[in-house]
């Protein structure tokens, strides 16, 4: 409809407590696109991005731990998927 | 207790560990419940409604004590297309019987009460902790193990959500397929007390439940709801993850459309985001039942797949407190007796079958796939908006109202109105 959406805006008011250099979702090296593009429709974090020249690019940081990931390519793109660490992640304050 | 070792471990602190947790703590077992965020609750989203049957029958008159939001008394669906929508709105007052109401609920609120509930009646809370394995010893599930240390238990009973990854360690639940579920996502919007009263037409305390469908999920299976909170509002967008790929619109474009639709527009407007959650919803119901009892283990709540796609909401609370009960129920019977073994909790499945749990899974149970159709988020909103267009426009003479509207019936198919009503009628 209009432009598109921002969601680091929507995922910059939310609380995060990021465990640096400990990723709990690692992605395979070379992903078949098309399998990879269903994780940029569906992560409601948008974090499954490609850059200019088309190369993937993930960042855990701002994952809202849903598992759709896991659900939708577990075995194709996600090498691994786990939940943070206690204490780290995402907090609700309202959920 | 002998050492260190406890009765029973809970993994998860939702509403299903946290009830079977009090339940177990109040007949005396002692109880651990290990919880990886950093309170009950942290981790935790829904939609918004509960049904109070499911703790009022716990905790009687519980919501004058618990910290819900708002008493559901006004319903309303919508259909829409992408600029206008159809709209049913049934009024009415709370129910006189405490077990047949339904309360908007934000869950970092509500399950820190109910644990705290479990903690006054004896139960250990370890939060920040995530449990990485299970402890199995000669096929018997005997603890847990998180942190590199591994600590004892009769038995355990994973309450650790859709993404059971204990559960499936144990090879009990099966990896849940985007065929048997959805992903929700959802925004907390502050308006204020007042203007949530005003464009909801509510009084303090009394809220409103608002399901749309059609144009939120893309015309695929799914759709949008907004539940209104004691100051804000929640909303959010569901979306069947078997379609992905087929739909041109991401998934969090779907919830900024939703929220642009001239319907929900002016409910939003000047309200404040406070908070953007996303959590997978498990579906699938019968379909997707895991093994429930194992040798020293139940699996209770979402790691269950104890959820509902009624059509017209998701029902999941109801059921996560409830099958925590019935664990629980379980579980006490097993420690009275001291045997952990698979054929002593199999009371779990009974307790299960005799409760509204398993009753209402098998009711439903054709009501997903029924519900997985186009028409319904297409076609049937199509209609419903188009007839209302031509119903309300005049732009020179009238036609009579039938050649109005048959077209509108001609589009949709009358055979596929009588096919999916029949259906409809006999999946539920
Ligand atoms: C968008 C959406 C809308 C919904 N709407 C409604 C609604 O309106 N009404 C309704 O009744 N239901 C609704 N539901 C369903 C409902 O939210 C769930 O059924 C319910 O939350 C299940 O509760 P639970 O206790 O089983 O699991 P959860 O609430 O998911 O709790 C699981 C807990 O386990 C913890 N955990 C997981 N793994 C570990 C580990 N390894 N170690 C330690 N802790 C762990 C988690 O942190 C979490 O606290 C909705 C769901 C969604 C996603
Ligand atoms: S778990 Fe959810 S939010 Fe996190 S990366 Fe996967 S899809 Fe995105």
């Amino acid at each position: 409809m209009n432009t598109r959406v921002n969601v680091d805006v929507k995922l910059g008011v939310n609380k995060f407590f990021v465990d640096e250099g400990n990723p709990h979702i690692e992605i395979a090296e070379n992903p078949s696109l098309q399998e990879y593009a269903k994780l940029e429709a569906a992560c409601p974090a948008g974090l499954y991005r490609r850059d200019e020249k088309g190369a993937v690019r993930f960042d855990y940081a701002g994952c809202l731990e849903c598992g759709t990931c896991r659900i939708l390519c577990g075995k194709t793109i996600v090498k691994r998927w786990e939940y943070p660490n206690g204490t780290f992640g995402v907090e609700f304050r309202y959920g | 207790m002998s050492d260190d070792k406890f009765d029973v471990i809970v993994v998860g602190a939702g509403l299903a560990g946290c009830t079977a947790a009090f339940l177990m703590a109040q007949a005396g077992m002692e109880t651990l419940v290990i919880e990886r965020g950093n309170f009950a609750g942290a981790k935790n989203m829904t939609g918004g409604r509960l049904y109070a049957h499911s703790l009022e029958a716990i905790f009687p008159g519980f919501a004058d004590d618990a910290p819900v939001e708002r008493c559901i008394v006004h319903e309303k669906i919508s259909f829409m297309d992408e600029t206008s929508s159809v709209t049913l709105d049934y009024a009415s007052t709370a129910s006189g019987s405490p077990a047949e109401r339904s309360y908007s609920v934000l869950r970092s609120r509500l399950d820190p009460w109910l644990a705290e509930k479990a903690e006054s009646a004896g139960a250990v809370f370890v939060t920040g902790v995530r449990v990485d394995d299970l402890l199995v010893r000669y096929g018997k599930v005997c603890g847990v193990i998180a942190g590199g240390e591994e600590m004892e238990a009769d038995m355990v009973i994973l309450a650790d959500g859709v993404n059971s990854l204990l559960g499936e360690k144990l090879g009990m639940v099966h990896t849940v397929t985007p065929h048997h579920c959805a992903v929700g996502v959802k925004e907390v919007i502050e308006l204020g007390r007042q203007k949530v009263n005003d464009r909801f037409g509510c009084c303090d305390k009394d809220g409103a439940a608002w399901l749309f469908a059609g144009m939120p999920s893309a015309g695929y299976m799914g759709g949008g709801f907004i539940y209104t909170n004691e100051d804000s509002i929640s909303l959010g967008v569901v979306f069947g993850l078997h379609n992905t790929g087929r739909s041109a619109k991401s998934v969090p474009q779907m919830l900024e459309d939703f929220k642009n639709h001239p319907t929900v527009r002016p409910l939003v407007e000047g309200g404040k985001l406070v908070e953007y959650s996303a959590h997978v919803v498990p579906e699938g119901g019968m379909e997707m039942a895991p093994k429930l009892v194992g040798e020293g283990v139940l699996i209770v709540g979402d790691a269950a797949g104890f959820c509902l796609n009624a059509g017209y909401t998701v029902r999941g609370m109801d059921l996560a407190v409830a099958s925590g009960k019935a664990a629980a129920v379980a579980a006490i019977n097993a420690w009275q007796r001291a045997d952990f073994g698979a054929s002593s909790l199999s009371v779990y499945e009974r307790e299960l079958d005799g409760s509204f749990i398993m009753k209402d899974l098998r009711l439903y149970r054709k009501l997903p796939s029924f519900l997985d159709n186009r028409r319904m988020y297409n076609d049937y909103p199509a209609m419903a908006t188009g007839m209302m267009k031509d119903l309300f426009t005049v732009n020179g003479p009238s036609r009579p109202l039938r050649k109005k509207m048959i077209p509108h019936l001609k589009k949709a198919g009358f055979m596929n109105l009588i096919k999916d009503g029949w259906k409809g009628v006999r999946s539920i």
